[in-house]
């Protein structure tokens, strides 16, 4: 195995975290309580804010930045709502330096160009302190110059092809390797598979990913690639590629397939008789979350696996006090993806950087979020790393027919981002 | 009996009246960030003056109009972006010096068709030249056959959506559904300042001024009548001689030339350009700005571009949830109630009463809108000099025979 290249150790993860914000818990709001509430007194603006952005002796306002309107919004509802939450949880608990966060949200409405407008508006004309926002790459791209020009600050949330490091952004979902790698290795060591087929939708998120996964597959793991196929976003003919996968009988079909083609895909493959409880073919895939599940129908996926770092069905105490809080917050039939717990993320690690540095300036931010550790995560403890992603384990679960992942594998350790990982360029 | 004379008094205050918006109010009304999205917005200006021309007065309903601007935009990207990847910018890559899409996607060396973006006189000559040789091909492929109407209309659609999934499909080079983003300077020149999109914008505003003109001079020009002509009756005007399918082509080239500057302008005010600019909702989108402000009024696109998408701006940022409820209202509204836009209710509302306080015995008829059925009878029927201009446009609906 050649894990150990990949999957380095979480070196120091115990002691107290530096303000002991974060121990602890309470039934409502997983575990996360201030020990002494912050008095915004303590902290007057005129040195918490020393770069005009919209910070008031009791009020620090945030930009919320998704698509609510068009084709991404099933998508990003999610996000928004889980933002949402976890902004409501810390001004329960009396805020940020004792100034309650309030949110404008702007609609990105699926459309890059307006992600570019409002992203400047929210910087510009509202002096945001900071941004929760963004879901698919040419959003997040659209949006970088702007960030970076006008020294505004993103957290990001979607598991994403790496490739950045920008130092106006933290990356709170995984970079592609983060993905990748440790669900291939489970795939080889726990099932013996030795042939692969990669198919995905046409953008670079899949093909980016892919590579990384061929190289991988070929380079670090010596076995074999028969075939590597994509198709336009919104595709629903699947018929050839699936018959080509019965001609090459791989062991596993690594499917990167995103938005409504899924619903297409899983369908067809089941009514082509691959039945993906039998494992043979096994079907990994890094697009489901349970999010899509709900659009494809349980019973079209059961058995096939995911690879993410978050699962709804996550046994732990965090997890389980978060989605107590984000069902009743927004209803009991929702569902919660991996993207939509690392947007909870966002507000949580903004929060704790803000309170490291003692100020919002985002310089100041910037400079306090390496080593920001949550303890509370709802996937378990996760850190910021030099490189503004996060070290986060890696799992892998199998769907179930009633929508949920059961998880199946989880790292042993925390996995390190690697945005641009040496090898596999 | 056919005015020949460039402008009349009333549209040279028209022009006027447009510059002092453009020119002084809306920079002395706006902060920087305003400014720029208003930049923006009159970039789609381009694109709804090229619509008045090609369907207000050609009858020629192009719902793929977003091509050009993409061709266009697409040029200036080009150029940008090359100009941004310098080997030092770009050390982090495989291939240092290339564009960061293209060695995300395995490709090493620049395609050869990219070198020439290397040169500004041939992106600026590009721009225009791109779109106009598509829609020329276009042009010819269609008219030469005599296809028209809707027809035409969807065969437009159809092209939106192959360059969309061009683009997309061959995102090494062309980035994809990204889009060529992270654009930085123009021959050293940042961009991205708003010291830079301030001059963009009256850059924009003089060009935008230029295609206005251009847009009067054929409108009044021989060359115009017979356009208005043949979207009236084409049979007549080919049964007299004319070559139809030539008029045609020139106009949809003019058309496509004006959208490629607003595509260009639009890269380096933005500072991205992405295939969703390209395809069929924006295509349509651009219609509809036009059809806002009125299809037969050059100046009336100009205005229904900005109303729309200040409209869009503005109820988006009021009611994030509920925003394109209010904007579909808008459209409905005015296709319903003002079926020539803005420029009809200017026409039919206000013009009277500017008249009556002047108190002169000008003409019925006013050529801001080119109403057709005066200047050339449909029917053969004497033409009706005190009916209301409005009475006798084809409604909006159906304004491609």
């Amino acid at each position: 195995m050649s894990d150990d290249n990949h999957l380095k150790n979480n070196p120091n993860s115990s002691g107290p975290s530096r303000r002991a914000v974060l121990a602890g818990g309470t039934a409502l709001t997983a575990s996360l309580f201030a020990p002494k509430f912050l008095q915004a007194a303590d902290f007057p603006t005129a040195e918490v804010n020393t770069t005009g952005l919209a910070v008031t002796d009791d009020t620090v306002t945030i930009g919320i930045l998704h698509s609510i309107t068009g084709t991404m919004a099933i998508s990003e509802t999610g996000s928004v709502q889980a933002e949402k939450l976890a902004i409501d949880q810390i001004n329960a608990q009396g805020g940020i330096l004792g100034r309650k966060i309030e949110y404008i949200q702007e609609d990105g409405a699926s459309d890059w160009p307006t992600f570019a407008e409002k992203a400047r508006k929210l910087l510009v004309n509202d002096k945001v302190a900071s941004v929760m926002g963004c879901w698919t790459s040419a959003s997040r791209k659209a949006v970088l110059p702007v960030f970076e020009q006008n020294n505004g600050f993103l957290y990001y949330p979607t598991f994403y092809e790496g490739l950045e490091q920008s130092p106006n952004v933290i990356y709170t979902g995984q970079e592609a390797t983060q993905q990748i790698i440790a669900g291939l290795d489970w795939v080889v060591r726990e099932r013996g598979a030795e042939s692969f087929y990669l198919l995905g939708s046409d953008y670079i998120w899949p093909r980016t990913s892919n590579k990384i996964a061929r190289k991988h597959i070929e380079d670090f793991l010596g076995l074999k690639v028969v075939g590597e196929e994509y198709y336009p976003l919104g595709h629903t003919q699947f018929n050839s590629v699936i018959n080509k996968i019965r001609l090459r009988k791989p062991d596993v079909i690594y499917a990167i397939v995103v938005g409504g083609s899924n619903v297409a895909f899983y369908k067809q493959l089941k009514a082509a008789g691959i039945d993906m409880t039998q494992e043979d073919p096994l079907l990994l895939t890094i697009s489901v979350t349970e999010d899509e599940i709900r659009g494809i129908g349980g019973e079209n996926i059961e058995g096939a696996y995911a690879c993410m770092k978050y699962f709804q069905s996550l046994d732990n105490p965090n997890n389980i006090a978060f989605v107590k809080a984000f069902k009743e917050m927004w209803g009991e039939d929702m569902v919660i993806g991996d993207v939509t717990q690392a947007a909870y993320l966002g507000p949580w690690l903004w929060k704790a950087a803000v309170e490291k540095a003692g100020s919002f300036d985002v310089d100041k931010v910037r400079e306090a979020s390496p080593g920001i550790e949550l303890q509370s995560a709802p996937e378990g403890y996760v850190r910021i790393h030099e490189n503004h992603h996060l070290w986060s384990k890696t799992r892998v679960g199998k769907a179930q027919a009633d929508g949920q992942y059961e998880v199946v594998f989880e790292t042993a350790e925390l996995v390190e981002p690697d945005p641009f990982p040496e090898g596999y360029q | 009996m056919t005015r020949t004379r460039f402008m009349r008094l009333d549209e040279w205050i028209g022009f006027a009246i447009l510059a002092l918006v453009i020119f002084v109010l809306l920079p002395a009304a706006l902060d920087d960030f305003r400014l720029n999205l208003f930049g923006k917005y009159l970039t789609y200006a381009f694109v709804a003056i090229g619509l008045v021309l090609c369907w207000g007065a050609g009858g020629i309903l192009s719902l793929g109009q977003g091509v050009f601007f993409g061709l266009g935009g697409y040029c200036m990207a080009m150029f940008l972006k090359l100009e941004a990847s310098t080997p030092e910018n770009t050390a982090i890559q495989s291939t240092p010096g290339i564009p960061d899409f293209m060695d995300w996607n395995q490709l090493t060396a620049l395609p050869a068709w990219w070198e020439p973006f290397y040169s500004l006189p041939f992106t600026l000559l590009a721009v225009i030249m791109v779109p106009v040789l598509l829609a020329g091909f276009i042009g010819f492929a269609m008219f030469s056959r005599r296809v028209g109407g809707v027809y035409f209309a969807i065969i437009t659609q159809a092209i939106a959506a192959i360059m969309t999934i061009l683009i997309i499909g061959q995102q090494g080079f062309t980035g994809g559904v990204n889009g060529i983003t992270d654009l930085r300077t123009l021959h050293g020149w940042d961009i991205r300042t708003n010291e830079a999109k301030t001059t963009l914008y009256f850059v924009n505003g003089v060009l935008l001024f230029a295609c206005l003109f251009i847009a009067q001079y054929i409108r009044k020009s021989k060359l115009g009548r017979v356009l208005i002509a043949m979207r009236d009756q084409e049979d007549r005007v080919r049964f007299s001689g004319y070559d139809v399918a030539n008029f045609k082509v020139f106009i949809f080239c003019v058309g496509a030339a004006m959208a490629g500057m607003g595509g260009a302008m639009f890269t380096l005010q933005v500072g991205f350009m992405s295939p969703t600019l390209v395809g069929i909702v924006p295509s349509i989108e651009m219609v509809i700005f036009c059809a806002v402000g009125g299809r037969l009024s050059i100046l009336g696109a100009v205005y229904g571009a900005l109303l729309v998408n200040w409209s869009k701006t503005v109820l988006s940022e009021s009611f994030p949830e509920l925003w394109l409820f209010g904007l579909g209202g808008l459209f409905i509204a005015v296709v319903m109630f003002f079926p020539n836009g803005l420029a009809g209710i200017y026409n039919d509302y206000v013009e009277p009463h500017i008249k009556a306080l002047f108190g002169r015995g000008k003409p019925e008829r006013s050529d801001e809108v080119a109403a057709p059925a005066v200047e050339t009878p449909p029917s053969g029927g004497p033409a009706q000099p005190t009916a209301r201009p409005a009475a006798q446009i084809p409604p909006a609906g159906t304004p491609a025979q």
